[in-house]
């Protein structure tokens, strides 16, 4: 129901790593080290900063190592990093990562074409990862993709969301982050998820990823709040298109998501100008305008 | 409307003003012929109402200078509304000679937006108004009356849900069968649409009031959803 919303949300910032790793231009080194710099001033606590894949799967963060070595870490924020399996690992705590991502589906189909296994093989390729960052006492945040529905499958089971981020949650990742891959969810599928997948994972350990690709992520995300999540992820000028319908969009803008949440009175800690400002610039590098309607009100004015 | 299991309504009525209140803000001008064309289409979605067009001087809106042939020239399905809007006593008559069935009057909860926008103050608009909603009512006519600015205004920012709903109480005794909250800069979020929906229906029933949001933030679906949860 509407009743009380949370007093505080933590705003995690995917644009330098899942919004550059979907948009068409490439950028170079010294303009998502910038990119990442610029965020580290707006109060983001949380910025995913790379990924620590081969660059023959993702050619955009070829310069992970780069990246990471090159950007200014600022007290107080994590700056996490995609590793899809150990050597993955190994290189990205090499490069000075102290916070690591794993990303797993909810579905069959999409983990297949995704990654190249089932979703029984991606989990024990992460359980070497959760061996190892337990050692090293790294902290690990889990994705599940495809939660509210899945560009193969069609529509995803509550259940399967709920499983899939049980045994993420099991292994030990501190946070399951909730796609919406493709964005085809609304209200009411977002509401039956959650429902289910919250009598498996704690919801002060859940976060959601909605896309914007049917304009339908800000709804999502406050029913989201509604029930009681307090982490949600954004990308800055909602980079990062869709890469199943082309022209599509994807992530949902952060000034967008940051704009609500200041109308609700809920502390983000997230300067909305400086962020703007930050989306201007890498709209600018990127040579696209920005997909946030917030930056663009605020240009006319 | 029977609230589901969700709290929310089973049936939405969605107004379309694509024609109306789409085409006014657009740069390029369509040809009549497109209008109606666009008009008789959207007819064939199953929509309940269309606006179709403004019956105010062309100097005011250019746009909407072919309202008496766009209004004689669609087709007019049956179960299916279509308003058309109405600022005076001279647009209503010319509408009704049209062969307009429903009319609707814009005021607004913000002195400097009426002024700026119909030239005259809110007390001024809302005289205007009842002598249309009094010759409409001798024809059987209904009226729908929309507030705009209900959620912020361009020229006085913060506007104060009491005003909102003080207009909208204005309009709603005169006779307006549904009041439209418009959101016109889209400024709103769902915390101010909550605040606002709450002081007007002190004065007016829930059933009797639509929101017009816009999205110039982003905002509009997050603000109709706190809307339908009302």
């Amino acid at each position: 129901a509407t009743g009380a919303y949370p007093k505080r949300v933590k705003v995690v910032e995917v644009g330098p790593r899942d919004g550059l790793q979907n948009e068409k231009n490439v950028v170079p080194t010294p303009v998502k080290i910038n990119l990442i710099n610029m965020l580290s001033e707006t109060g983001l606590q949380v910025i995913e900063a790379t990924s620590f894949v081969s660059p023959k799967w993702v050619p955009q963060m070829a310069d992970h190592t780069e990246v990471m070595q090159g950007i200014n870490k600022l007290p107080g924020i994590s700056y996490p990093v995609l590793t899809p399996n150990l050597k993955g690992f190994q290189a990205a705590v090499a490069a000075g990562a102290k916070e690591v991502s794993i990303f797993g589906a909810a579905s069959e189909l999409f983990t297949q074409k995704n990654i190249n296994c089932s979703i029984e093989e991606s989990l024990e390729r992460f359980e070497e990862v959760m061996k190892a960052a337990r050692e090293a006492s790294i902290p690990v945040r889990g994705y599940v993709s495809c939660v509210l529905g899945c560009p193969y499958e069609g529509k995803i089971s509550a259940a399967k969301v709920a499983e899939v981020s049980k045994k993420l949650y099991s292994m030990g990742c501190y946070e399951i982050s909730l796609g919406d891959t493709i964005g085809v969810g609304t209200p009411g599928s977002m509401r039956e998820m959650l429902t289910v997948v919250m009598k498996e994972v704690p919801v002060g350990a859940l976060a959601v990823h909605c896309h914007d690709t049917y304009g339908q992520a800000l709804a999502n995300i406050l029913v989201a709040l509604q029930m009681g999540v307090s982490v949600v992820d954004a990308s800055v000028a909602g980079l990062g298109g869709c890469p199943y319908a082309r022209g599509a969009s994807g992530n949902v803008a952060t000034e967008d998501l940051v704009y609500m949440l200041n109308g609700l009175g809920i502390h983000t800690g997230v300067d909305l100008q400086k962020l703007m400002d930050t989306g201007t610039f890498i709209c600018n590098a990127l040579n696209r305008k920005t997909n946030s309607k917030v930056s663009q009100a605020s240009c006319r004015l | 409307q029977e609230p589901q299991a969700s709290g929310l309504p089973e049936y939405i009525k969605i107004v379309e003003v694509g024609p109306r209140d789409g085409l006014q803000n657009e740069k390029v001008v369509v040809p009549t012929d497109t209008k109606i064309e666009l008009i008789n289409q959207l007819s064939k979605t199953g929509l309940p109402a269309i606006e179709v067009t403004s019956f105010v001087s062309s100097k005011w809106v250019p746009q909407m200078a072919d309202h008496e042939e766009v209004m004689r020239g669609i087709e007019r399905h049956p179960g299916v509304q279509y308003p058309v809007l109405t600022p005076n006593l001279q647009g209503f008559y010319s509408a009704i000679a049209a062969g307009a069935t429903e009319v609707s009057v814009f005021g607004a909860a913000s002195e400097s937006f009426s002024k700026m926008n119909i030239n005259c103050s809110i007390e001024e608009s809302i005289e205007r108004f009842e002598e249309v909603t009094k010759s409409a009512r001798n024809m059987n006519i209904p009226v729908r009356g929309y507030v705009s600015c209900a959620l912020g205004c361009p020229y006085e920012g913060n506007v104060v849900p009491d005003k909102v709903a003080e207009v909208s109480k204005r309009l709603y005794s005169m006779g307006c069968y549904e009041i439209s909250l418009g959101d016109t800069i889209g400024v709103g979020t769902p915390g101010s649409m909550k605040k606002m929906l709450e002081a007007v229906m002190k004065e007016i029933p829930l059933s009797a009031l639509a929101v017009h949001c816009h999205d110039t933030y982003g905002q509009a679906l997050a603000n109709i959803l706190t809307a339908m949860q009302v």
